[in-house]
């Protein structure tokens, strides 16, 4: 299926209203669609301090707002993660706390607030199997938390080599190695040699390895784990690669390579990327628009480029912070967060 | 007595004569009045430096020629010119502009706001922490900055 030859666009299923601040963040449940038979659930989190459920139902196929998370963040709710298991969601706070929350049914309990940070924390992972989670913080910080027994989390490792505010940290989609993005306008990666080794920083793509020259807002890998896109406020996604198999076979780090540089398409800053199982990267960016790039699958010598499959202006009324493609195959939803307050969820839809 | 002020003695400039808007001559209701370079200017010239009595187009911080606007686009730009070069009270007289022109304008504007080139020690710093939305939203939930910030935005009596 050859994308650019069909004529796509992005449709506007349903806009869910009810954070009364600007949404920040959306997040997935990783084990709920309709295709396991299970109500697809999405995470959102707000300037409003808190975070709303909100699920679909099978039957009338709207959403609904199915609980709000309050009472806990006294600030801004700045993202929020799922658990692989789906029975958890962390939430990272202004307020300088990670919050971890158990989904009862129809009730959520905050059962853990992970404290350390001296300031913002601005970003919240689980690492594949759900043994460790990461945060970041505008204190420069990168914190990985290992769960224990009864809702109990040790600090596993505090990793202080970014220079200035760290915005996101996003764990490899297949093996325990950590990535950081940061206001230092570099991207860290994080590794620990064997079972019992430390975690330490073993690359930084900055701007002598074709990085970014301004802050970096958000990583995000492919499913396949050997490519990941990044975005910045210098207004370029671009597209770094390693040698997956070489890295999960061995037991040396292979660091990652520049491979191409998306610029010209966006004209304020990039708050957010998002690559889907089905190889689409969704961007979300200060000028209210959601754009969609595809591999040309031209096969140059210099590596691969990508192409902008669509672009959809006024997405939202105000600044898109957060695209996520649902983990469903098949469905290709996005879910978009925006400083208009909104929540919407899109499709990737053929032009009639 | 040591005041310890940044700039003991700031120049303060004649004050310009406000020209008097004219009438518009759209009398339709429901068209949106064109925001143009003097309406922008209006909004931030009153107010007042975090260090002296004395407002930011006293100072000549902020002059009309500061603005740059493009109101199809909803952009708007400010350009302001600290009294010294190592005024550590630059981020805060750019925190003021910002929060006073998302007060006051329409929420489709995109606002950047930057210190003049070549009028401050640290410019491209100052220029990140302002243009970085988060930053900035994280800033405004401090009580302590939000009050310095609004004593500035506070109209003096005249």
């Amino acid at each position: 299926m050859d994308l650019m030859e069909k004529n796509l666009e992005l449709v506007e299923i349903q806009k869910l209203e009810g954070h009364t601040d600007r949404v920040w963040s959306v997040a997935w449940n990783p084990v709920s669609s309709h295709a396991d038979g299970v109500s697809p659930i999405l995470a959102s989190c707000s300037g409003d301090n808190t975070v709303r459920i909100w699920e679909q139902s099978s039957l009338s196929r709207s959403w609904t707002c199915k609980t709000v998370l309050e009472e806990t963040h006294t600030r801004t709710v700045r993202s929020c993660a799922w658990s692989p298991s789906g029975e958890l969601l962390a939430t990272a706070s202004f307020d300088g706390t990670t919050g971890i929350w158990k989904n009862y049914g129809s009730e959520f309990e905050c059962v853990a607030t992970l404290e350390g940070h001296e300031n913002e924390v601005k970003s919240v992972s689980w690492n594949a199997s759900g043994s460790y989670l990461a945060t970041c913080s505008r204190d420069k910080s990168v914190w990985i938390w290992e769960g224990l027994e009864g809702n109990e989390y040790d600090c596993a490792a505090v990793l202080s080599e970014h220079t200035q505010d760290v915005k996101m940290v996003q764990w490899h989609p297949t093996m325990d190695v950590l990535f950081s993005c940061s206001y230092d306008d570099t991207i860290k990666v994080w590794w620990s040699q064997g079972d019992d080794g430390e975690f330490e920083c073993v690359q930084t793509l900055g701007e002598s390895n074709n990085g970014h020259s301004s802050t970096v807002w958000a990583i995000s890998f492919n499913a396949a784990g050997d490519k990941m896109v990044t975005c910045s406020d210098d207004r370029t996604l671009k597209i770094w690669g390693t040698d997956i198999a070489r890295m999960q076979s061995g037991e040396e780090y292979v660091p990652w390579t520049h491979l191409c540089t998306l610029s010209g398409y966006h004209d304020r800053t990039i708050y957010s990327a998002h690559w889907s199982r089905d190889d689409i990267i969704a961007s979300g960016a200060g000028d209210d628009a959601i754009r969609l790039f595809v591999d040309s699958k031209d096969d140059s010598v210099d590596g691969p480029s990508y192409n902008l499959l669509l672009k959809k202006n006024k997405a939202h009324d105000n600044d898109v912070n957060c695209v996520q493609w649902s983990r469903s195959e098949g469905d290709q939803l996005l879910a978009s967060a925006s400083d208009d307050g909104m929540v919407k969820i899109w499709q990737v839809a053929t032009k009639p | 007595m040591v005041s310890g002020l940044i700039n003991e003695n700031p120049i303060i400039y004649p004050k310009k004569e406000r020209r008097l808007r004219t009438d518009s001559s759209n009398t339709d209701e429901f068209t949106p009045e064109p925001i143009d370079q003097l309406e922008i200017f209006d909004h931030i010239r009153d107010i007042k430096d975090p260090e002296h009595p004395n407002t930011l187009e006293d100072l000549r911080v902020v002059t009309e020629d500061s603005v740059e606007l493009d109101d199809d686009n909803s952009y708007v730009r400010v350009t302001f010119t600290p009294t010294v070069e190592h005024c550590s009270m630059a981020t805060i007289i750019g925190l003021c502009v910002r929060v006073k022109l998302l007060r006051s304008l329409p929420a489709r504007y995109k606002i950047d706001i930057r210190v003049a080139p070549g009028t401050h020690a640290t410019e491209d710093a100052v220029n990140k922490q302002l243009n970085d939305k988060e930053r900035v939203a994280a800033a405004l939930e401090n009580p302590n900055l939000v009050e310095m910030v609004d004593e500035c935005l506070l109209p003096s009596d005249e």
